[in-house]
């Protein structure tokens, strides 16, 4: 069993394409522990995936898989999940991906509360393009289209998911490697939208032009940052500086996801059983 | 009991894209292809079916890619500026080979234009849209009973060459109401899904053409763990990046629409037996140039119509063969000029083609078409 996460990779189309020291690896590799740990079946379970680093994951992943366009995953992920309520449908994204050119599509499928399990790899940075400043890199830190430092505030997808509308909502790091796995696979027992920002190293394209180049820095700077929910819930706030941030599980509910909710239109249109 | 129905174009299409068996639709309100959503979203659940209400045209676009991969028959609709949005994806079901039907009916454009109002603006947007080489087939009626038929046309096209078809419909069909009867289910012929013809142990590869060059690409959820991008892909449905596997790629897409063109390519002709002219159009436009050409015929004029039902692939042997045939070709759209420019490439210069265009907000009286038929007989009536 020590390497049985290793059934669940297309070994043919392995090496990856990810840099050295990347923390996509460890994201993907808990997204399919995480499955093994709930047992879902491989053959019902469907991967899908946006533009850049992180959703390169879903061509190395031994499922249906559907690299679609940039932006674009969550649509798709709900035309499958609804087309088809049977399929556990797990999304995979970047912070580029879900937050700027798709994040009308992230609020909306949250609002929707669709049973789809999204897992959005944040690297602080578009690295597929080379380093450009995403809305989640840090005000401040340098990207090749912030050169004097990022102007913008940052999104906290983890809180705008929260706001709307999603009923899962957890953050981990590429340090805190089984934490992340247990995030994922609590996930997929919440029956709606669940969300996992899984915050990942980029030491090629973000951590160079940030004097972070050492992946090993970057994972140490996790684990000094990162703050478990229930200790942060009793940080005093002027101890919520700097760096700190909380990781767990930030927010649930349990709203009716859309796929039981239009069960309910069927039945009074008439259509159940056809 | 009459089957008769006062109906509408933009119904008769959603009436028409369900007998084929479309089962689920994502789309987003714009005038004047909105009737299309709300037919769906009543009827749909009806029938097991799901409608779903997205918050882009981007998005309804995604959500019905993802559906189609299923195995559910999808539908969308939009109109002008949300044409223009659906334009990435309708590129990404070109490339990676998914059956969906966009249904845009047209009004004046560009950017908002005249909201509401008849156009025939998007016929080259319809084939060049996207970005990159891909072939495009779009279908055109000029009635509300054809826009039930050229919905169904669309869905069987589109699954039976694994491509997204555009319904190019115009307000003038549209909002036009008329008394049909529609056909029953069973006198429907109806092309279902392609299955793969091997399973995984065999060697099954999801991409790899069948006879007709059409792929039988799994559907999620049947075991195949199939990959599906918009990257190029070889057989195996994974990226590479070969000069190679590019150019049989597009090759193949091409090639997959032109050796079927005879079968996709439908035109109709009226009062062409002795026509010494022609006028060719399509679409709510034909109704009013159809009128011209009889008023024409009153006047001793020996002219009549070609129809072009599908738009492309473009009726090239059709029109080639009626610029052999008559003295000249009028032919009339509602924009600036567009599909002229492909009857005068097919032509190829065997006669004379004049433009009738219009693009004012208005649909053309068939006065005016008489005129433009009268000028082209010049002496010659």
């Amino acid at each position: 069993m020590e390497r049985s996460f290793e059934q669940y990779f297309r070994q043919n189309r392995l090496p990856h394409l990810w840099c050295p020291g990347c923390g996509n690896g460890i994201a993907t590799k808990a997204i399919v522990q995480a499955i093994e740990k709930k047992g879902l079946d491989r053959d019902k379970t469907i991967i899908v995936s946006g533009i850049g680093c992180s959703s390169r994951a879903s061509g190395y992943m031994d499922f249906d898989t559907l690299h679609t366009a940039h932006g674009r995953a969550i649509p798709f992920a709900t035309g499958i999940k609804l087309a088809n309520p049977e399929l556990n449908v797990v999304v995979i994204t970047g912070d580029g991906d879900c937050t700027a050119i798709g994040g009308n599509h992230f609020i909306h499928g949250c609002r929707r509360n669709v049973d789809l399990t999204v897992v959005l790899f944040n690297n602080n940075i578009y690295g597929m393009t080379g380093g450009q400043a995403s809305p989640m890199t840090p005000t401040g830190k340098k990207a090749t289209t912030a050169p004097y430092g990022a102007v913008d505030p940052t999104f906290d997808a983890c809180k705008l998911a929260e706001a709307a509308g999603a009923t899962y909502v957890a953050r981990s790091t590429a340090y805190h490697v089984q934490h992340l796995t247990d995030m994922i696979a609590n996930g997929f027992d919440n029956k709606g939208f669940s969300f996992i920002e899984a915050m990942v190293q980029c030491p090629t394209a973000y951590g160079r032009k940030n004097k972070m180049s050492d992946p090993v820095e970057l994972m140490k700077w996790m684990r000094d940052n990162a703050v478990m929910k229930a200790a942060w819930d009793k940080l005093p706030e002027d101890k919520k500086v700097g760096d700190k941030f909380p990781i767990g599980l930030l927010y649930q509910d349990t709203e009716v996801d859309y796929a039981t909710a239009y069960e309910h239109v069927i039945e009074v249109a008439g259509g159940a059983g056809k | 009991m009459s089957k008769a129905r006062l109906m509408q174009g933009n119904e008769a299409c959603a009436e028409g894209a369900l007998a084929a068996g479309v089962r689920f639709f994502g789309g987003y309100p714009i005038t004047p292809s909105t009737e299309i959503a709300e037919g769906m979203a009543k009827m749909l659940p009806k029938v097991g079916g799901k409608f779903v209400q997205m918050e882009d045209e981007i998005a309804s676009m995604g959500v019905v890619l993802g559906a189609s991969l299923t195995g559910k028959k999808a539908l969308t609709a939009s109109s002008g500026p949300g044409i223009s949005l659906k334009q990435e994806l309708i590129g990404y079901a070109a490339a990676a080979e998914i059956p969906v039907v966009i249904v845009n009916v047209q009004r004046v454009g560009p950017s908002t234009g005249q909201p509401t109002a008849p156009s025939q603006g998007d016929v080259m947007q319809a084939r060049w849209g996207t970005h990159g080489d891909h072939p495009m087939i779009a279908l055109s009626p000029w009635s509300v009973r054809e826009a039930f038929d050229t919905a169904v046309m669309a869905v069987n096209y589109s699954e039976r060459f694994r491509t997204p078809v555009i319904l190019l419909m115009d307000e003038i069909v549209g909002h036009l109401r008329e008394k049909v009867e529609l056909p029953e289910a069973s006198e429907l012929e109806i092309y279902p899904r392609r299955q793969p013809d091997k399973t995984r142990a065999d060697g099954y590869q999801p991409y790899a053409p069948a006879e007709d060059l059409v792929p039988n690409v799994a559907d999620f959820g049947n075991g195949y763990h199939i990959h599906v991008t918009g990257l190029i892909h070889d057989e195996t449905g994974f990226p590479v990046g070969s000069p190679k596997v590019t150019r049989e790629a597009i090759d193949r897409l091409h090639k997959k629409i032109a050796i079927a063109q005879d079968e996709i390519t439908h035109v109709e002709e009226y009062c062409m037996e002795d026509a010494e002219y022609a006028v060719v159009a399509f679409g709510g436009t034909a109704r009013t140039a159809y009128e011209a050409v009889l008023e024409a015929r009153k006047k001793g004029i020996k002219v009549g119509m070609v129809r072009l039902i599908t738009i492309w692939p473009f009726a090239d042997k059709a029109i080639k063969a009626l610029a052999a045939k008559v003295k000249g070709i009028l032919v009339t759209e509602l924009n600036y000029g567009q599909i002229v420019n492909e009857v005068e490439r097919a032509a190829a210069g065997q006669c004379p083609v004049e433009l009738c265009a219009k693009y004012d907000m208005t649909i053309f009286e068939p006065e005016e078409i008489l005129e433009s038929i009268e000028n082209l007989a010049g002496g010659n009536k």
